[in-house]
């Protein structure tokens, strides 16, 4: 209930369309020149210091990406990218050589503290009384790079990696050319090859074997600086029987032009390990006319390599001006495990096309996906799934939720489902509802004497409470808010 | 909007290609039908043969599996009269088409007092302008195709206020291996009631290809009971698309049984056009082997207060391929509409696939709507709770069979012809029974 409580203030002390995470940085920072050319892609990785291979690796990607059309099976509809009328490349100019907290430029410390991003190690994330002992890890990327990570050095005692991407390629570069590309190839689709060739940086991630990683670990991604691209590629690999908890946070500031960011996320898990990665996805979502706003254009994908692995994605999807996303899971070994868990809420001109893949391929593979759209406002809010069976993925099993909440007639909620068995003992049951907000239940509710928002509120919350419940604590506070946020100006 | 330019046509495009041209001159119409079969066959060459990246198609890929094409069907070699009855004991009018020509002579119009029924042909000679407007609005090279090709079929009218309580059935026979392509047009008028059976059956072994395109109308308060039989013969290529608008307060059940043919295809295009009307559209497909049948259901929601159910089931045996794509749309503005979709998949075999799709698309706020998906083999507790009371595994499995396909016929709410359709499906589990036991 106290949670109930904060949504309906939220939604009352908030404006229409106030993005609270809309400041500018003013920060000097060092661009490449825009536009995409194979210089472009020296550039960057020039600018990281990468070995040759990696180079190498991304010059190929850079050229079959020269080769490839822009996917227009998805529900969204955007004018054309000009992909040279961007910056590929943008970092902070201070932020050169090694990091430490106290090297880190103060401007960038206030930014993810407005943020509500604690940076000083030992400090409680905002919002969450009783829950200070919890500690999370951060890596914080700003525009390309990463400013710093948090908590490394305990980190590093339990046997655990975890850094920037950039830094992982030069200091552990066995570990990342093993895995990186080998969930999703540098050639899966157009954005995921762009992605390759001109990645920036995100996290790296390896819990050895047998390793529960002691905290969790997240990343906060921040795009500041203006018609830049943000690409950027996170690898998680945990090893035999570990675990690992992995968070993520994203906002960018008001601009009236539309900005990308394509990421990439591959995760891997062995045997007996278990992966749970959750986002809160809160880019700008453009203002309330449809100017402006994120293309989230993300390929997230992860690989149960091991027989009893687990993986689980939980997102709450409030921000962008167009979501195109499919976290999926690759059910290889044996009796392994996906999960699916899903909030997408649009309103004003956003799109949103998301959903998940589980692809079984190992016996008695088990998934679930629970799915729950809603839409307000003029945008369109899509569920696109599949799941399939191959032959030699006997007693299968898969169950699917998805429902739809339509708030508003000018809105729409589409469910597109695709269900694929190629052996006999796979059970798939897929079900799926969508509908608005009943008024005998609003009546219950303002008969009991709760105002007609706070009825509402407390609907939603509800209705999404299923998802809410498999984000960690400190991301379930901020997602309820962010749902009543993005919600705001639909109801009533 | 895909735009590409596709430059490589395959053999079998080209050979349509060359059969249209050859046929133009002698395919019945005046000017008007012949320019609307130029442009249709300009849009089916610019499309080409549906392929697995036509989102509609993506499970039949018929520019992956058309490879011959055959002549199209001139006169046929025989009056189809050796074809065994598929709904034997079912009293009802038929009206004959054989190799996509309707032959009077073969037909049977007793008991249906007071229905207009015409050769296609002669509407196309008159250069009728409602052939095609019911498709007017859906983008399909197969009814393209059609429309290119089609060389008569028949056109039912069933006046306002007249009910019409002998069945009538719409018999399609291809007796060689020719391609058929067939136009039907069925408008009940206002308050009208009747039902309609559309069989469709060949010679067995010979890989011809029919393409039935049917445009129908259910005006405001109507009444109508449309079931389709496709029991083609087991080498043949079978597209049949139907579509259908429902007019106020009308009904229109519609079961689709998918039996025959080594590749079929269903479509059904359903379209709510005045309020407080009602549908309900059932399937059930029975396949074996190496066949293939695919169903692909549209059900446009336009207006408000329209409520739909819709209830598919699919049996594959052998190697079998069944699917089914089922959208529900409801437009900006329908509110109060009610949409239930299920689709249930059962394999019997190691080897056969059940692959579904099934869409919901919203548009309007105050709406119930809902879809659910199965896919599974014969249940074991079940199966085992037959065993123990004494009955045999083979016997229980064709029971447990038999009910689930029926939830999908006793949906039509007619109980004769549910009963023929049935038996239908009682006879294919037999004869998968005794096959079963042959090789035992």
């Amino acid at each position: 209930m106290a949670a109930v409580q904060e949504t309906v203030d939220q939604v009352r002390r908030i404006d229409v369309d106030q993005y609270k995470y809309g400041f500018v940085t003013d920060i000097e920072s060092d661009r490449a020149p825009k536009g995409l050319s194979e210089d472009i892609v020296r550039y960057i990785s020039a600018r990281k210091n990468e070995p040759e291979w990696m180079l190498e690796w991304r010059l190929d990607a850079y050229r079959r990406w020269l080769t490839m059309n822009e996917p227009t099976w998805a529900r969204v509809h955007y004018p054309k990218i000009d992909f040279d009328d961007l910056y590929y490349y943008s970092a902070p100019k201070s932020t050169k050589g090694p990091k430490s907290l106290d090297e880190v430029d103060p401007e960038l410390l206030a930014t993810y503290e407005k943020l509500g991003i604690p940076l000083r190690e030992r400090e409680i994330l905002a919002g969450v009384e009783g829950a200070s002992d919890r500690r999370v890890a951060v890596d914080a990327v700003f525009d390309s790079v990463s400013v710093v990570t948090t908590f490394k050095e305990e980190l590093k005692k339990a046997g655990v990696i975890f850094c920037s991407m950039s830094e992982a390629v030069r200091e552990y570069p066995e570990l990342v050319r093993k895995y990186l590309g080998s969930v999703v190839p540098v050639t899966d689709n157009f954005y995921a090859t762009l992605n390759s060739a001109v990645f920036s940086d995100g996290s790296f991630v390896y819990v050895p074997e047998g390793v529960r990683c002691p905290m969790e670990l997240s990343t906060y991604f921040r795009i500041n600086e203006k018609n830049t691209g943000q690409f950027e590629r996170t690898l998680i690999i945990a090893e035999k029987g570990a675990y690992v908890s992995y968070l993520e946070g994203c906002t960018a500031p008001m601009r009236d032009e539309n900005q990308l960011h394509a990421a990439v996320v591959e995760l891997v898990a062995l045997e007996d390990a278990e992966i749970k990665y959750s986002t809160v996805q809160n880019w700008y979502p453009g203002d309330k006319d449809g100017k402006g706003g994120i293309y989230n254009f993300v390929t997230k994908r992860g690989d149960c390599r091991g027989a009893r692995s687990k993986i689980s994605w939980t997102q709450v999807e409030t921000g962008s001006a167009i979501t195109w996303k499919y976290p999926s899971c690759i059910l290889r070994g044996d009796d392994s495990q996906g999960e699916f868990y899903s909030i997408a809420v649009s309103n004003g001109y956003q799109q949103v096309d998301s959903g998940t893949k589980m692809i079984h391929l190992g016996k008695r593979t088990k998934s679930r996906i629970i799915s729950k759209g809603i839409a307000a406002g003029r945008s369109d809010n899509t569920y696109r799934g599949l799941v399939s069976a191959h032959r030699k993925a006997s007693g299968a099993r898969n169950f699917t939720n998805c429902d739809s909440l339509l708030i508003g007639d000018k809105c729409g909620a589409h469910t597109v489902p695709y269900i694929e068995s190629k052996n006999a003992s796979a059970v798939f049951e897929h079900e799926a509802t969508t509908s608005k907000i009943a008024d005998d239940q609003l009546f219950y509710c303002m008969q009991r004497g709760l105002s007609s928002e706070e009825a509402v509120a407390l609907i939603v919350n509800g209705f999404v409470k299923d998802v809410i419940q498999q984000l960690p604590m400190e991301f379930a506070v901020e997602a309820q808010k962010l749902i009543s946020i993005s919600l705001e100006g639909s109801v009533g | 909007m895909n735009a590409e330019p596709r430059i490589l046509r395959t053999q079998a495009e080209d050979t349509f290609a060359a059969e249209y041209q050859a046929a133009r001159a002698r395919l019945p119409g005046g000017p008007g039908m012949a320019a609307a079969r130029d442009a249709a066959f300009a849009a089916f060459q610019a499309a080409g043969l549906p392929h697995r990246r036509v989102e509609t198609w993506r499970y039949t890929d018929l520019r992956a599996l058309v490879r011959a094409v055959p002549p199209l069907a001139g006169e046929a070699p025989s009056d189809g009269a050796e074809f065994a009855d598929p709904l034997p004991g079912l009293d009802r009018a038929r009206l004959v088409i054989v190799d996509g020509v309707y032959r009077p002579e073969l037909s049977d119009l007793s008991g249906l007092d007071g229905v207009a029924v015409q050769p296609m042909a002669a509407l196309m000679e008159a250069d009728d302008p409602r052939i095609g407007t019911a498709f007017a609005r859906i983008d399909d090279p197969m009814v393209s195709l059609n429309a290119a090709l089609m060389s008569g079929g028949v056109a039912i009218d069933v006046p306002a206020g007249v009910a019409i309580a002998r069945a009538i059935e719409i018999a399609h026979v291809t007796t060689s291996a020719v391609g058929a392509y067939v136009r039907n047009a069925v408008r009940v008028g206002e308050g009208a009631s009747v039902r309609i059976i559309e069989s469709h059956v060949g010679r067995a072994g010979s890989a011809y290809q029919a393409n039935i395109v049917t445009e129908a109308s259910v005006a405001d308060r109507a009444k109508v009971v449309w079931a389709k039989l496709q029991a083609e013969g087991d080498a043949a290529l079978h597209i049949g698309s139907l579509a259908v608008t429902i007019g106020r307060e009308a009904n229109f059940d519609h079961l689709v049984l998918m039996t025959g043919a080594a590749i079929a295809r269903a479509q059904s295009f359903v379209t709510f056009a005045g309020e407080q009307a009602r549908a309900g559209l059932f399937g059930a497909t029975m396949i074996g082997g190496k066949q293939h049948a695919d169903i692909l259901l549209s059900v446009d929601h336009a207006v408000p207060n329209g409520s739909s159910r819709e209830r598919f089931k699919a049996v594959m045996d052998g190697r079998a391929d069944g699917i089914f794509q089922g959208r529900i749309i409801v437009r900006p503005g329908a509110q109060k509409t009610d949409a239930r979709m299920m689709t249930q998949g059962l394999l019997l075999s190691e080897e056969a696939t059940f692959a579904a799709k099934p869409e919901l698309e919203i548009f309007a706020d105050d709406v119930q709507c809902a879809h659910g998906a199965t896919s599974g083999e014969v249940d074991e507790d079940l199966l085992f709770y037959l065993i123990s009371r004494g009955i045999p595994k083979a016997e229980a499995e064709t029971l447990l069979v038999t009910a689930f396909l029926a939830e999908a016929i006793e949906g039509l709410g007619d109980e004769a012809i549910g009963e023929a359709f049935e038996k239908v499906a009682v006879d294919w589990l037999a004869r998968r029974g005794n096959s079963a036991n042959g090789t035992v």
